[in-house]
């Protein structure tokens, strides 16, 4: 059996994934930074249920974690509603806008995650220092704790993306079928097997685990380099 | 102008924290005390790491802190330099990139030192590119030292910072503190449960016990106050100001002055005459007779008159003496008391067998 090329459905649904991931990391690493922050730093009492809910989608199998979402992005949910009123347009579920937020929330864990432990584990000591050299505690944020927490960062970034590559479940009941908008490479691994179309399931599939492979040896190496002191 | 009034009080758990401190605006004061004594609870309220309700903060004109706890002002605007236990150097930077980090962010009015004379004092000129992970821990401490005082602090506070040090760095770094203190002139608040360390520096003790300061003044009538446990260590005495007065070249000795008269005799190592030297001198090593001995090795034997005798144990007792003014104890045994009749307002000779140089 010959690998066929990808057709361009299929290389459309690549470039989907790629800009999905994309998309979804940058949001993850942005909303949550400060919320992995509070978390390493906070002493709320409500700290403990923030901490379930942000391991949610970790233990829920992403068809009740779908069902729920669509029934929020649904034009007549609540978020979807909204939606529809600020944008005057189209539907919230079943869109590319929507993907993204379903896969927010479904990688969420993947990124607050290592940006906690990588906040905890620096601790408050080096902060303490930068303030009593004069360093607001914004200053101390960008100047120490960002440099400090950059492996947490590399590990949330490559987590996140390869996991938002990897999503399936969310994907089908959120997004649907959509090529060019919703149409995901796993999707498609999923449709050609569906119509007996062998090959093309492989050349996806092959290509999403040379991409998961080479992200996580991205990370172990960087990791190994780090805890032996080179930079 | 700067100096400081600071009063805490905090309760965590069980332990209670009620202690005021003041210091001038010149010199150090240690804070000396067992662990748990409320030390660095103390020293980070004084940082503004810890708010306690109701506290008190001022340095100078400045108020850091507020009883009516209207005015709270957070570290990075204290202008307070800190060395703390462990270095705490930020290791994406490399020596240089530490002590730039915190000439960077001194406003340019405020900075006195520049980075060249912090590391032509603290001699680091070879680390400047080293990954501060990679240095020894005394060198490390002293980046930290650097690194606090490049910011041209109001007050410079030091919380044990050679105790993580092993005993050879510990050393090294002792002359080099002694050295920045001399030149820095910025007030020290220094905490330590080291007595050798508190010798050695420190113009004036507060001793902190259970979360208050029980007693503050200046080192030399602290050590000696036979109230306070300070005078009952094993290695208690005395340490005195004094200045080189004499060279005896023919046997290498130097004669001390101690301000009032009295003099002392010890090996020379040096020093210029006029030069200033602590001395300390061990209450063991002080024994008393009630006539001038006429033929003994002991050079250093001074006339003094007792002003107060404890009782230590069955044994000792320690006798507190008046030498021209200034205190010396000596720790002799009960017998030794009662045989020679010693009591309160009797005139002697003490007989000084040894002398310790603390600082010159």
């Amino acid at each position: 059996m010959s690998l066929p090329t990808l057709s361009p459905l299929d290389w459309t649904a690549l470039r989907l994934s790629l800009e999905l991931g994309l998309v979804t990391t940058a949001t993850l690493l942005v909303c949550g930074t400060p919320l992995a922050w509070w978390l390493a730093r906070g002493r709320s009492r409500f700290k403990p249920i923030v901490e379930a809910i942000v391991a949610m989608p970790l233990v829920l199998p992403p068809t009740v974690l779908g069902f729920y979402l669509l029934i929020l992005l649904a034009p007549k949910g609540p978020l979807g509603a909204l939606w529809q009123e600020a944008t005057g347009g189209g539907s919230l579920a079943f869109s590319f806008p929507g993907l993204v937020l379903a896969s927010v929330v479904y990688s969420f864990p993947f990124v607050v995650q290592p940006l906690q432990r990588a906040f905890e584990s620096m601790g408050s000591a080096p902060l303490e220092a930068a303030a009593s050299l004069g360093a607001s505690p914004w200053d101390a944020f960008a100047s120490v704790a960002l440099p400090l927490a950059r492996r947490g960062y590399l590990t949330a970034a490559v987590l996140g993306f390869a996991h938002t590559l990897g999503e399936f479940g969310v994907v089908l009941m959120v997004g649907g079928n959509i090529p060019g908008q919703t149409r995901v490479i796993s999707i498609a691994v999923y449709d050609h097997v569906e119509n007996l179309e062998y090959g093309e399931a492989h050349a996806l599939s092959l290509l999403l685990l040379l991409i998961a492979f080479v992200s996580l040896v991205t990370i172990f190496t960087l990791n190994r380099e780090e805890r032996s002191g080179r930079r | 102008m700067n100096a400081l009034r600071a009063r805490f009080s905090l309760t965590l758990g069980d332990f209670h924290l009620d202690a005021t401190l003041e210091a001038p605006d010149s010199g150090v004061t240690a804070l000396f005390g067992p662990s748990g004594s409320g030390k660095s609870t103390f020293l980070r309220c004084l940082m503004g790491l810890i708010r306690a309700p109701g506290g008190e903060c001022r340095l100078g004109a400045r108020i850091w802190q507020e009883a009516e706890d209207r005015t709270f002002i957070p570290l990075h605007r204290r202008r307070l330099g800190v060395v703390f236990q462990t270095p705490r150097l930020f290791p994406h930077l490399d020596v240089a990139g530490n002590l730039a980090y915190a000439w960077r962010r001194t406003p340019p009015e405020r900075r006195r030192l520049d980075i060249d004379a912090v590391v032509g004092m603290l001699k680091l000129e070879d680390l400047l590119h080293r990954d501060p992970r990679f240095l020894s821990g005394g060198e490390q401490q002293r980046v930290a030292i650097g690194r606090a005082i490049v910011t041209n602090p109001d007050l410079l506070v030091m919380d044990e910072p050679l105790s993580s040090l092993d005993h050879r760095s510990r050393h090294e770094i002792l002359q080099d503190l002694e050295r920045v203190f001399r030149e820095l002139r910025t007030p020290v608040i220094y905490v330590s449960h080291d007595f050798d360390e508190i010798l050695r520096f420190a113009d004036r003790l507060a001793l902190i016990e259970r979360g208050s300061i029980r007693a503050i003044g200046p080192v030399g009538e602290m050590v000696t106050r036979l109230d306070l446990p300070l005078a009952h260590a094993a290695d208690a005495g005395t340490v005195v100001e004094a200045r080189v007065d004499r060279w005896d070249e023919a046997f290498a000795l130097a004669e001390l002055a101690l301000g009032g008269g009295p003099r002392l005799t010890i090996p020379n190592r040096g020093w210029p005459i006029g030069a200033p030297v602590r001395v300390r001198i061990l209450a063991r090593d002080v024994s008393l007779t009630l006539e001038a001995p006429h033929r003994t090795s002991i050079l250093n034997v001074i006339p003094a008159t007792v002003r107060e005798l404890f009782p230590e144990n069955p044994a000792q007792v320690m006798v507190k003496l008046d030498v021209a003014g200034w205190p010396l104890l000596a720790r002799i045994t009960l017998k030794s008391r009662q045989n020679l009749g010693i009591h309160v307002g009797q005139s002697l000779w003490a007989q000084v067998k040894s002398v310790a140089v603390e600082r010159e």
